[in-house]
């Protein structure tokens, strides 16, 4: 299709009107064509935008150090000042909510609004691992958006759990508390620990009453009631779950329920405290409350009628 | 008879050595890698001892055609290697829509699988295309026939012997824990091995050219070689805890380690997935659309310009790290000055259509070239822009990374590497034609709507993610938590599925294709031409009622 012409001693190409190069391998041949301008002007203004770039930031090595840019950055630096910046925004609410004391800060919609949020970002950081991205946790892992507390639900509470964690190695303050495993420890028989799971069943409302239960019911008053209350109603005091509901931390099916008496849990969380400043623990805790089971603080307190005294009803 | 023997010897010891190592191994791994080497050397012990004819000896070896027994091969290779790469390819992106597909098992856990996909995809697959049409190139290029033929034999198998220990070790936890550079020690030494082999049978058949000058395409093929020979090397300098255990520590630690590591990384991207496939590209494009190639001046500076800046781009994968800053402006500044470079191949590419423009709409083998150069030109636009720090520090540790390889990796290796398998399959086998052209089409429609939706939706995973990861509330506080974001990514991830399995149905219908060229049938069908036009009745009527 193509007939090619000679023009000057050169091969021209009909198709392109181009000249050839005049090699040619297996059939290929070679054009040639110039540089394609836009293409060369470009690649030159990609060096100028180098070198210029070079110049302004750090850029050539030498023997000990580099040169730094007549722009003096430095990724560091650049850090170091947006860290800077972040915490000089916060600073002032940070400040007022530090100076205020936790129970306090409902008197102060807008602080505690803030204390809110920063408290939620945190959580997204440091809780969600365990207690799950909306907090409804996990096997193991109390849902802290109920209103079942294992060591209580006003602000303080939850901020002392926080700062000394549960059970934590190192924290003298840390909440302690060991449920014995009854059945590996041969407190009681294997048949003994299914009499007590079948109380626990009957108190939680999830079998009716048989004569394993009512064996299972003398057992439990001596060996489970110190510390769960007489009808199962838990403790605070020792962190011991309620059991008569139908909240379970470890699962309240018989199978269960069998682990757990036989070779006992005993979870835990982190000591906050050297890992978060004050105020974020602070922030934590008064988000954590927020969540919709936080209660009212124990002892009479008049100035903060706001938050839902949900605790009430256990 | 003479050669047979130092051969079998030769094979006996290695099995013998592989036997002893295999007693000696200090893990399982490293044993069931030496059984695997003492298999390969059984063989080949077998083979050389069956194979061995006398008439052979007599009989000249015809040097009238080229040596196209190991292309043969070769094309085979790449086919199977290619089908079992973007299926584990399609098998982790499962994973990672729904973790539950692990299944449990180590083996096939996302952790293991992840460098079985892209070492099958790059080295497996885009190495033997490598191997296979350097070796069809640079003979036909030269007018003559391969150096050391046996040198080339060694070359082929060494380097699937590479491939079956670097996935059997993946599999079975054994790595260097780097990526694109996971094969422990003893595999990295064999493949080092090979390697100065492969350069040995190029470097020998350009010296013995027919040809005055050296084409194009050699260059780049020589680029490739010698560059991943220094890569390789310099990154694997490895000591192992044991002469016979598959444990290794690298002598460069830190933040030296990883810039070497990437030095490694971004080179291969370089020269094995870019310079390699350019060196494919500059030969069967021009054969394919019977045309010369646009601008010889645009290859030499293209060339040289290519090679010299890709080298020092490689710091661009640790912005923002320990990395020290001038390190990192310096692999930015490099990565935007490669941009006209690397588009320099993609313009002489798609220029050597002038004059031939019509054919892509008659010869879908032809359009997958040009799709090839499209993607290659769009991710070698994309790869400068992503290098700028501003954009970096949105794209990083993102899938907006994954889906610029991908449309690098799907678009430019592999639709050139598919083009380049279609015009060779014929011509090696002595066909008239493909078994299907219809099928090339079919083909190239489903990998184009798979790139599509595989590029599309890591785009748009990788944005998304990157911005949730910096979204401040009006607090001043960040807004996701990182559960937030993966569970924003599912439906992209998903997405990344039916892309991933419409460019794997693409490769089958490919497989299918070749595999009946080879056996030599040819499927009766409609060609591929346009519409039927008749100029007689392209005219309006004549008004009737007016006569």
């Amino acid at each position: 299709m193509t007939h090619d012409s000679s023009h000057h001693g050169k091969v021209i190409d009909h198709a392109t009107g181009t000249a050839k190069v005049g090699h040619e391998w297996d059939g290929i041949e070679e054009l040639d064509t110039p540089l394609p301008r836009w293409w060369l002007w470009t690649f030159y203004a990609s060096i100028a935008f180098a070198l210029v770039y070079v110049v302004l930031y750090p850029a050539i090595p030498m023997l000990h150090s580099a040169s730094t840019g007549t722009l003096g950055w430095t990724s560091r630096g650049a850090l170091a000042g947006d860290l800077a910046h972040e915490k000089a925004e916060h600073q002032a609410v940070r400040n007022a909510i530090a100076a205020t004391p936790i129970e306090a800060l409902a008197a102060n919609p807008s602080l505690q609004r803030a204390a809110i949020e920063g408290g939620r970002a945190a959580f997204k950081v440091n809780c969600v691992q365990c207690h799950g991205a909306g907090a409804a946790g996990a096997k193991g892992y109390p849902n802290l958006n109920d209103d079942d507390w294992l060591w209580g639900g006003d602000l303080d509470t939850i901020q002392q759990t926080l700062i000394n964690g549960i059970r934590y190695p190192g924290n003298d303050q840390t909440r302690s508390s060991l449920m014995p495993s009854f059945g590996r420890d041969g407190i009681l028989t294997a048949a003994q620990v299914q009499d007590v799971v079948s109380h626990v069943r009957v108190i939680s409302k999830q079998d009716p009453a048989s004569a394993a239960s009512a064996r299972g019911a003398v057992l439990f008053a001596n060996n489970c009631a110190v510390c769960h209350g007489a009808n199962g109603e838990g403790n605070r005091s020792v962190g011991a779950p309620r059991l008569s509901d139908k909240i379970w931390l470890y699962g309240g099916d018989r199978a269960a329920l069998t682990n757990t008496v036989t070779n006992a849990h005993a979870g835990v969380m982190p000591a906050w405290t050297g890992r978060l400043d004050p105020v974020t623990i602070k922030m934590l805790a008064v988000y954590v409350h927020s969540l919709g089971g936080g209660e009212a603080a124990p002892a009479p307190a008049p100035a903060a009628p706001a938050t839902p005294a949900a605790g009430a009803a256990q | 008879m003479d050669s047979v023997l130092p051969r079998s010897g030769l094979w006996l010891g290695a099995l013998f050595f592989a036997v002893i190592a295999t007693a000696l191994a200090a893990d399982t791994g490293f044993a069931v890698h030496m059984m695997i080497c003492g298999l390969a050397a059984f063989i080949g012990l077998v083979v050389t001892v069956r194979g061995w004819d006398p008439a052979a000896t007599i009989r000249p070896v015809d040097t009238g055609r080229y040596d196209d027994d190991l292309i043969r091969l070769g094309v085979i290779a790449t086919v199977f290697w290619g089908m079992a790469g973007f299926l584990a390819g399609l098998y982790i992106a499962l994973e990672m829509a729904w973790p539950q597909m692990n299944l449990g098992l180590q083996w096939i856990n996302f952790g293991r699988l992840r460098p079985l996909h892209t070492s099958a995809v790059i080295f497996a697959f885009g190495g033997n295309a490598l191997i296979a049409t350097s070796f069809y190139v640079v003979q036909r290029t030269c007018r003559t026939r391969l150096a050391f033929p046996g040198l080339a034999t060694f070359v082929f198998w060494g380097y699937q012997l590479f491939i079956v220990l670097a996935a059997t070790g993946y599999l079975m936890g054994i790595t260097q824990g780097k990526e694109y550079a996971e094969p422990e020690w003893y595999v990295d030494l064999w493949l080092t091995v090979v390697w100065v082999a492969y350069l040995a049978v190029f470097v020998g058949t350009l010296l013995k050219r027919s040809e005055p000058h050296i084409y194009v395409a050699n260059w780049f093929y020589l680029a490739f070689i010698l560059t991943v020979a220094m890569l390789h090397l310099v990154n694997n300098i490895n000591v192992p805890v044991s002469w016979f255990g598959s444990r290794s520590y690298p002598l460069f630690g830190g933040v030296q380690g990883a810039l070497v590591e990437w030095w490694y990384g971004h080179n291969a991207v370089g020269f094995f997935l870019t310079a390699g496939f350019l060196a494919m590209m500059y030969y069967f494009v021009p054969k394919q659309a019977e045309r010369p190639v646009y601008s010889y001046r645009l290859s030499i500076i293209h060339f040289w310009a290519l090679i010299f800046l890709y080298i020092w781009a490689g710091p661009h994968h640790l912005h923002y790290t320990a990395l020290p800053d001038w390190a990192q402006t310096l692999g930015m500044v490099f990565s935007v000055m490669l941009w006209m470079p690397s588009w320099g191949g993609m313009i002489n590419g798609l220029m050597t259509l002038n004059g031939a423009w019509d054919k892509i709409r008659t010869d879908p083998i032809l359009r997958m070239m040009v799709l090839a150069l499209a993607f290659y030109g769009m991710s070698t636009f994309e790869g400068p822009m992503m290098s700028i720090k501003s954009v970096n520090s949105l794209s990083h540790y993102t899938d907006w990374t994954i889906g610029h390889v991908h449309s690098g990796a799907l678009g430019w290796n592999g639709m050139i590497t598919f083009s380049c398998l279609y015009y060779m399959t014929p011509r090696l086998w002595g066909r008239t034609r493909l078994y299907s052209l219809r099928m090339v089409n079919w083909h190239f429609w489903l990998a184009t709507l798979g790139i599509v939706f595989y590029t599309a939706a890591m785009w748009v995973a990788g944005i998304t993610q990157g911005l949730m990861w910096r979204e401040y509330g009006p607090d001043g506080y960040l807004v996701n938590s990182f559960a937030d974001t993966v569970a924003a990514l599912h439906p992209m991830y998903a997405l990344r599925v039916l892309g991933g399995l419409l460019y794997l149905s693409g490769a089958a219908v490919m497989a299918t294709n070749i595999t009946r060229t080879i056996l030599g049938h040819y499927r009766q069908e409609e060609p591929l031409h346009s519409a039927a036009f008749d100029p007689a009745r392209d005219v309006p009527l004549a008004p009737a009622a007016a006569i």
